[in-house]
């Protein structure tokens, strides 16, 4: 599936100042896996040692969390829009 | 006056631990975990005793190395050190062997714990050369940024959930403060919050200051030790929103055990939120790893209607780590815990509170709680803000003539009814055994 990927102002240094990037998988973790591997650095910005999707790292599939679906498997469809959100603050 | 000494370091990431300066910074800007302050514990170990904190004024300020501020307190040195009030007949009631209320239904000067974390981010924030504050609040952190801010001489704006109870608005708006109800979710409120935080430069003590204001609440956990006579209780239970207050109230007691101020011991810390917004309860119950957001809460308790909170992975590891569990009572039990704990200690808590003891009765029934514990309930707000939450549980007042005559036929009549009652009560309760 291709899809396009947001990326967040504090990241777009590592995406030679793209704000969107094309990525390729069947879910979303799978994706955010794609766009890793071709921009380097980015892969340690979004996951942590255990290869999980970092805790403050929110991800939204078209404008909703992944929380609300199925996590980081949440599967995705061609010419979705997947977002990476910092988590804020507050409370 | 003699210059202050700074206990504190810098911030340090609580994820990847990556080290800050003690600036205006919340988050890490490598893996974007929020920061936490980094103290000098060898340096607060060379000079806080139990005998130099026992000297100070009974205010939150006597642990004054443990918190994040680098000059004098300048806004708010009279909160804390509330009560901690032995409930003999609450214990009874829960079935518990020793209950304790820390009672921060009369924390100074707005009546909840948030005086605490209001005191350290404010006293920060003009350290910082701000002018203007503000918060993102279910209506306690409001009336309190309001009150300190207006003590203070700071211009506040607060931003809150638009259908929050009418003693929470009045309670903001009284200071002087700018109140702004938005339509929506505090979640909503947290996002827009954030966003003004970024293009107008004020100190919201909550999500610009965080990491601030955050330590203010461990005053609740260094006064929880020292009024049981410098030791940790067994087990505590304590509301949650974002999270944040039984995170801190468990690094608290960790550090008074590093500072060699009680023995050390691990305190069972248990979590309540109402069950129309569970996120944290849902994530321990379930054994997750990540909090399912709620995205529309549905409870009385509005306080605690956070449905995204972001503490919420540290809260449930609080618990975990130290042996507690959570609970998660229905809006009913919630009245019912309020009512329990105003007739049985006189103490009138907000709904918060009412969820806490109605938690703590659920642990206890289901003996995730040990019975034979000695228990301290955080009861952090005053029930005179949230009057709407029980109004209706209560006939209209009767209304007489002043004459003895008339006081009297109303006594008879009141026996009466509460003999009917007893009857019922009685023949419910052999149909229930029966």
């Amino acid at each position: 599936m291709s899809v396009t990927v947001r990326i967040p102002t504090p990241l777009r240094n590592l995406t030679d100042g793209a704000e969107t990037v094309a990525g390729d998988g069947q879910t979303v973790a799978a994706v955010l896996s794609d766009i890793c591997a071709r921009h380097d650095g980015l892969k340690e910005r979004l996951f942590d040692e255990s290869g999980a999707i970092r805790r403050f790292v929110n991800i939204y599939l078209n404008s909703e969390d992944i929380r609300f679906e199925n996590g980081p498997d949440t599967p995705v469809n061609d010419g979705d829009e997947v977002s990476i959100i910092p988590a804020i603050a507050g409370g | 006056m003699a210059e202050q000494n700074v206990y504190f370091k810098g911030l340090k990431c609580r994820e990847c631990a990556k080290s800050f300066p003690a600036d205006v910074l919340y988050v890490c800007d490598e893996c974007f975990g929020p920061l936490e302050v980094d103290y000098d514990y060898d340096a607060i170990g060379k000079v806080l005793s139990r005998n130099t904190i026992e000297s100070r004024q009974p205010n939150m300020w006597r642990y004054r190395e443990l918190l994040p501020i680098a000059g004098s307190v300048t806004v708010g040195e009279h909160v804390g050190y509330t009560p901690l009030v032995k409930a003999d007949r609450l214990a009874e009631a829960l079935g518990v062997r020793e209950v304790w209320v820390k009672n921060d239904t009369v924390n100074y000067p707005t009546l909840s714990f948030k005086d605490r974390v209001v005191s350290v981010a404010l006293s920060r924030a003009r350290e910082f050369g701000f002018t203007t504050v503000g918060c993102a609040s279910t209506g306690n952190l409001a009336n309190s940024v309001a009150a300190n801010a207006a003590s203070a001489g700071l211009k506040a704006y607060v931003l809150i959930p638009s259908d929050l109870e009418i003693g929470k608005v009045l309670g903001s708006f009284v200071f002087g403060a700018t109140v702004v109800g938005i339509n929506g979710t505090y979640d909503n409120v947290n996002r827009l919050v954030s966003e003004v935080a970024g293009q107008h430069g004020w100190a919201m003590v909550n999500v610009n200051m965080r990491p601030y204001y955050a330590e203010g609440s461990k005053t609740m956990g260094f006064e929880i030790a020292e009024q049981l006579g410098w030791q940790l209780p067994d087990a505590v239970v304590s509301p949650m929103a974002g999270g944040s207050l039984i995170c801190k109230i468990d690094k608290a007691f960790k550090e008074l055990v590093k500072l060699g101020l009680v023995e050390e011991k691990t305190s069972a810390i248990y979590g309540a939120q109402a069950k129309g917004c569970n996120p944290i309860i849902d994530m321990v119950k379930s054994e997750s790893d990540w909090i399912k957001p709620v995205r529309t809460p549905d409870t009385i308790v509005k306080s605690l209607a956070i449905g995204d909170p972001a503490d919420g992975i540290y809260a449930a590891a609080t618990m975990r780590n130290t042996g507690g569990w959570g609970e998660d009572p229905t809006d009913e039990e919630t009245v019912a815990g309020i009512r329990l704990l105003a007739e049985t200690t006189g103490i009138f808590a907000e709904t918060a509170g009412g969820v806490t003891v109605a938690a703590t009765k659920r642990l206890v029934n289901s003996g995730k709680l040990d019975a034979d514990s000695s228990v301290v309930l955080c009861i952090t707000g005053n029930g005179l803000k949230t009057k709407e939450a029980i109004a209706g549980e209560f006939r209209e007042i009767s209304h007489i003539e002043p004459t003895l005559d008339e006081f009297n036929a109303y006594l008879d009549e009141l026996k009466n009814q509460e003999e009917v009652a007893l009857h019922v009560s009685h023949s419910t309760n052999s149909h229930a055994t029966a």
